[in-house]
């Protein structure tokens, strides 16, 4: 799950990560107040999406004074910023964070990530801060330090020190370095994040070590136990669809494609994607109804699919381990009672109570092409979409 | 034969009382698995499809030399399992269970550091040597007894190449499922490791999926170790990037991990990579016969 930058910043506060004082904005007038009441010489107003790119594509403005800050809330508020994470289609700018300019010496990258390769969390320091640290990966990979971290004991603070020293943070802030760097992966564990990264941290001209951007994005699996992060999520933010599937649990991906595919297995999901696209389709999802689906779970699965008006096609593709055939033939059967069904399904079921789930499909007098395999069934629902 | 389980692994079931545990209790002991035991805090004394339920581990262990355990329990509780499991010594732990935060994985793999017990999963099927045991939510009727090793990432994928196979004649050893999170137990190059060292296994196929590099990985061992042929077969050639695809980690990011990468790979260490994922089979029978392992390896 993602937030907002403001609130991951809000999050950070907690653990003693030093960020800019600062408000959310709605409206113009409340970017203004926001302004008067941090009472800055400069502020700087910062659209507020889930994405990354924003200065680059103007969605971050300096203010030199209360009327500039109006000019530009005026103009970034409603505004559809189009960046490389946005995609074509861009994000409409609903929210401001109006925050305290500051002096900046110098621009740094720190960010904790898991290392999937060592099975640890690895912290990341780079003196070339600003720029995306996978342009930083790719051109210069010696300028990016990592510490591998034990989880028994936690970032320790020579290794907050040694990365310190590495992107040659001057020796007066080293201590608050090490500070900051402990407080960031104290938040990342605690609150259970997937990615916190802080592009760039910088030191000001005061002495100050200060992270001036916060992109934390946090584990799913773990959401249970981070009611308070569940509470800033933004769906505005969320495709329509995801937001519905992800209520009843399912693993919901929207495409642009045509034909709808309702799969159990994420393997088995992407792959039918990429078999149908083999066979000259476009897939409108990627559904994955998981193992422990019951018939209502695949009913509202179905719905979803039939939800989307460019689908023009369903192929449901099923074999069954944990999940059981005859309960997703009972959900499918059940959903297109509930809402009709004008476009032509192929079923291809496999596996666990196959025969029970057959059976329920034949008797239901449903308009259903079976196929005998997945490339049968992929051929079959690409030929019916045309 | 087969690899890490066989007839006579005895194996006990963590989270034996919950509903999708009972179910899979049942299957594996209609396939002929030596359930000796399952484990249900507070549920000591009552029995599951005839098996007797302990309180902890340690006292199933006690009462009946398992030496293998399958976990069913939920996610919040999943980490505590494994670490229990290996707390009484087992040698090898399946977790079917899927969804457990990713830092509770960190933390269990820092404990299991050092320790004889190996963990297979979470987040996965589990394992089956064809025609002799089955510990996890496999399908048993698909898997045929034969000389083909499987080694993959996602369930139900393991199971399209199974059926493949054996709808084609070609027998299995034993089917592995590593499991789609970001942080595992077992890894390709373990797997494939023990099916190098298995006598019965003549060939192997390898299905990966997009995110991480552990594919790439799995390649360049092949290609420095391995004395059996190998097919492979990567999902998510049309996932767009930045979106996670159902597992946990099946995500393209910052460029790294897409499918054409990883097939590119695959290709260069000398394993012939299938098209899509209905002619898995297909590319292994063609990989046998160029190999002049066709007639040992066709069964039926």
């Amino acid at each position: 799950m993602n937030i907002h930058e403001y609130q991951g910043k809000e999050v950070l506060r907690q653990f003693g990560v030093k960020v800019p004082n600062g408000y959310v904005a709605y409206t113009v007038d409340e970017a203004v107040q926001a302004a008067e009441k941090l009472g800055t010489s400069v502020t700087v107003v910062k659209a507020q999406i889930h994405a990354g790119g924003r200065g680059k594509a103007g969605g971050v403005k300096v203010a030199k004074n209360l009327e500039e800050v109006r000019t530009y809330a005026d103009e970034i508020l409603g505004k559809t910023l189009v960046t490389h994470q946005t995609g074509p289609e861009g994000k409409e700018v609903k929210r401001l964070l109006i925050e305290e300019g500051c002096d900046i010496k110098k621009e740094y990258y720190v960010g904790v990530v898991l290392d999937r390769a060592t099975s640890r969390v690895v912290f990341m320091a780079s003196e070339e801060g600003g720029t995306e640290i996978e342009e930083v990966a790719e051109a210069t990979p010696e300028k990016i330090f990592k510490e591998v971290i034990d989880p028994v004991v936690g970032l320790l603070p020579f290794q907050a020190r040694r990365l310190a020293f590495n992107i040659n943070i001057p020796d007066e802030l080293i201590g608050q370095a090490v500070q900051f760097m402990t407080a960031l992966y104290n938040a990342f564990v605690e609150k259970d994040c997937s990615i916190a990264e802080i592009n760039p941290l910088v030191t000001t001209g005061d002495g100050q070590v200060l992270a001036l951007d916060a992109k934390l994005n946090f584990d799913d699996n773990a959401l249970y136990r981070q009611k308070d992060i569940i509470e800033l999520r933004d769906l505005e933010e969320e495709d329509e669809k995801e937001i519905e599937a992800s209520k009843y649990d399912l693993s919901y991906v929207s495409l642009d494609g045509n034909i709808g595919c309702m799969v159990n297995g994420a393997g088995l999901a992407m792959s039918t994607m990429d078999i149908i696209n083999h066979y000259g389709g476009d897939p409108a999802n990627f559904l994955d109804v998981g193992g422990s689906a019951t018939a209502e779970k695949v009913t509202e699965a179905f719905k979803i699919i039939l939800s989307d008006p460019n689908v023009k096609g369903i192929f449901v593709n099923i074999f069954g381990g944990i999940m059981k055939c005859d309960v997703i033939a009972d959900g499918v059967v059940e959903a297109t009672k509930q809402v009709g069904l004008e476009i032509p399904l192929v079923v291809r079921l496999e596996g666990t109570n196959v025969e029970k789930g057959k059976q329920i499909l034949n008797e239901s007098g449903l308009n259903i092409t079976s196929a005998s395999s997945m490339a049968d069934g992929a051929q079959k629902i690409v030929s019916l979409v045309g | 034969m087969g690899v890490y389980v066989n007839k006579d692994t005895k194996v006990i079931v963590q989270g034996i009382t919950g509903g999708t545990a009972k179910f899979h209790t049942k299957q594996m002991l209609e396939y002929g698995t030596k359930i000796v035991g399952g484990v249900t805090p507070k549920k000591a004394g009552s029995e599951v499809e005839g098996v007797p339920v302990f309180n902890t581990v340690k006292d199933a262990v006690d009462a009946t030399d398992a030496t293998v355990s399958v976990i069913y329990v939920p996610a919040p509780f999943a980490a505590d399992a494994i670490i229990e499991a290996t707390d009484a010594g087992l040698d090898l732990v399946i977790c079917i269970t899927e969804h457990i935060p990713v830092l509770d994985m960190v933390k269990v793999k820092r404990y299991m550091e050092g320790k004889k017990t190996r963990l297979i999963g979470p987040n996965c099927p589990g394992v089956i040597t064809a025609d002799e045991t089955k510990i996890g939510i496999m399908p048993g009727y698909i898997h045929k007894k034969g000389h083909i090793g499987v080694v993959s990432r996602s369930g139900t994928l393991t199971y399209e190449a199974v059926h493949q196979l054996t709808e084609a004649g070609y027998g299995q050893t034993s089917a592995v499922g590593i499991g789609g999170d970001p942080v595992n137990g077992t890894n390709f190059i373990d797997v494939l490791s023990a099916f190098n060292e298995d006598p019965e296994t003549e060939a192997v196929i390898m299905i990966g999926e997009i995110g991480g590099t552990a594919e790439e990985e799995a390649a360049e061992w092949v290609k420095a170790n391995m004395k059996k042929p190998v097919v492979g077969f990567i999902g998510g050639a049309t996932a767009p990037p930045g979106k996670r695809m159902g597992h946990a980690g099946a995500i393209i990011s910052g460029g790294k991990g897409t499918a054409d990468e990883k097939i590119r790979v695959l290709e260069s260490c000398g394993i012939k990579v299938a098209e899509t994922p209905a002619v898995m089979g297909e590319t292994m029978i063609k990989v046998l016969k160029e190999n002049g392992l066709d007639e040992k390896c066709k069964t039926h």
